[in-house]
């Protein structure tokens, strides 16, 4: 197999080795573990109805952010992803702040994964009879060994998350036909669901762990500088994405909601491997149980894949100390900007509440999401259909510009019922890092240098 | 010690081995090769012409 990459004499860069695939297993990989963990305290905040509810909610309002994705990423194909449509579209500022966001929900995304994977490991030795058994050497493995994998080369990270992937896909797959949801043998959802116990207010509060379906799909653009052909490989691996996250989640739903009683489903660990302790078939248990690891495992690969992408992007461009922009001469991947990570998750998987981390990657997330509902529109005017050509052109703009705008106030709301201290203190982080970087650190940065694409002058400008 | 134990002290040792390999061959690759050189790398130049990349440049064959 031979793989191409741009060598110009003394100068170096990122790898292009990647297809639709890798593609796919990048975006897919980051999310799926929300299907197996997460996306249930959704049932806890308004019933299991609710959870429906948030599901669809978050299924159009994603759907909204993997067209808009789409469409940008296919033009403006760069490492940084968002952080590079930011800074050619709005500007400087909004560009550190979405870089920003990207480290931010990434890195605590990861440390989540991790925290969640030493507790599987904590949970088996206990269960296997062992007493004092801890889950930090756990931990802190995953995280340096999936550093490790991603610090020697990109092809064999992503290829790992492809396998890893689709057998937690495919484990989702087999509980759904092994729960026969063509008869009510197993299924009981006319005795299980019982109506909106909160009201509507549980269905709004709900909305902030619906998110979890599908938060991450939009990573898939971090790899556009390491993907074989970016304009056609990066729409169609986030629109299959997308695609396999809706089916995921409605399959999910559908069997938990009609195994369980939604008082204990709205606080389960692992909502779909009790729903295969359910069926008590021991294979079945079998598969959930390493569909829920190599989730896990996949999603904090992805992740460190995504946050280093994006330092390493703003470490280039200046917007951070250039030594965080250089690559690796023969893994060709950007090394400091991942060893720089490895202690930030440590510390935060260590230390920190899962809940909490979890709220701030939401947080983080749902900021990305709020400015690319007006950078599409901003995309639109200053360079319309016809200046520049585009890989992908969503359908009906202004349309889901306006629903993923009117969506995310929303789920501001949602989120504030539940972690109004965290949203507020996020807000003042990002406030005065934008101070900093206006009055400080912009005049580092070599103006000219930073925007690289061929494109006309704008209009209006 | 139980088989457990054993267990966590491999997790931490592993870790230390890994962590400790990318921190010698970042500060060799820091060492080998130019500032210049290793921050080289432009947004957008992956749109020029491509060739093939050698296996010791970090190809795959």
């Amino acid at each position: 197999m031979s793989q191409t990459t741009a060598v110009h004499g003394e100068k170096i860069s990122l790898l292009r080795v990647l297809g639709p695939g890798h593609i796919w297993a990048l975006g897919v990989g980051i999310v799926l573990v929300g299907e197996y963990m997460g996306w249930n305290f959704a049932v806890g905040k308004g019933g299991a109805l609710a959870a429906l509810i948030a599901c669809w909610f978050a299924g159009l309002l994603y759907t909204c952010v993997a067209m808009i994705d789409s469409e940008v990423t296919s033009t403006v194909a760069a490492a940084g992803g968002q952080y590079a449509q930011a800074k050619h579209i709005v500007g400087p500022v909004m560009a550190f702040n979405v870089g920003l966001y990207l480290v931010f929900a990434y890195t605590m995304l990861e440390a989540a994964n991790a925290i969640t994977l030493g507790y599987l490991v904590q949970t088996v030795g206990t269960m296997a009879g062992f007493e004092d058994v801890h889950d930090k050497p756990f931990i802190v493995l995953t995280i340096v060994f999936l550093a490790w994998l991603n610090y020697r080369g990109v092809y064999a990270t992503l290829t790992f998350n492809l396998v890893l992937t689709a057998i937690a896909f495919v484990a989702v797959i087999i509980l759904f036909a092994a729960v026969k949801p063509w008869s009510h043998e197993l299924l009981k959802h006319g005795d299980l669901l019982t109506g909106l116990p909160y009201g509507m207010l549980g269905v709004l509060a709900s909305l902030h762990f619906g998110l979890w379906y599908y938060l991450g799909i939009e990573g898939t653009c971090q790899a556009a500088e390491e993907v074989r052909s970016p304009a056609r490989s990066l729409p169609m691996g986030t629109m299959t994405g997308i695609i396999t996250l809706l089916l995921a989640a409605t399959m999910t739903w559908y069997i938990c909601a009609g195994l369980m009683p939604w008082e204990y489903l709205g606080q389960a660990v692992t909502p779909l491997f009790d729903a295969a302790r359910l069926t008590e078939s021991q294979p079945l248990m079998v598969l959930l149980f390493i569909g829920t690891c190599f989730s896990t495992m996949a999603s904090a690969n992805g992740c460190i894949n995504d946050a280093s992408r994006a330092w390493f992007s703003m470490g280039r461009d200046r917007y951070l100390p250039t030594w965080f922009g250089a690559v690796h001469p023969t893994n060709r991947t950007p090394f400091r900007s991942i060893m720089f990570l490895v202690p930030v998750a440590v510390v935060f998987a260590y230390f920190a509440p899962l809940d909490q981390v979890i709220t701030f990657s939401i947080l983080s997330g749902l900021l990305g999401y709020t400015y690319m509902s007006f950078n599409v529109i901003m995309f639109r005017t200053k360079w319309p259909l016809d200046s520049i050509k585009r890989g992908y052109v969503h359908p009906f703009h202004p349309i889901p510009a306006i629903v993923l705008l009117l969506l995310c106030s929303l789920t501001y709301f949602a989120v504030f019922l539940g972690y109004g201290t965290q949203l507020v203190a996020m807000m003042v982080f990002f406030a005065v890092a934008s101070l900093w970087f206006h009055f400080h650190r912009y005049k580092f940065v070599r103006r000219g240098d930073q925007f690289t694409m061929d494109w006309p002058r704008p209009q209006g400008y | 010690m139980s088989a457990f134990k054993i267990l966590e002290y491999v997790a931490w040792g592993i870790s230390l081995v890994l962590g400790l390999w990318m921190f010698i061959d970042m500060v060799k690759t820091n060492r080998a090769y130019s500032e210049e050189f290793l921050t080289s790398s432009k947004e957008g130049e992956i749109r020029d012409a491509l060739v093939i990349d050698p296996p010791h440049q970090g190809g795959h064959l």
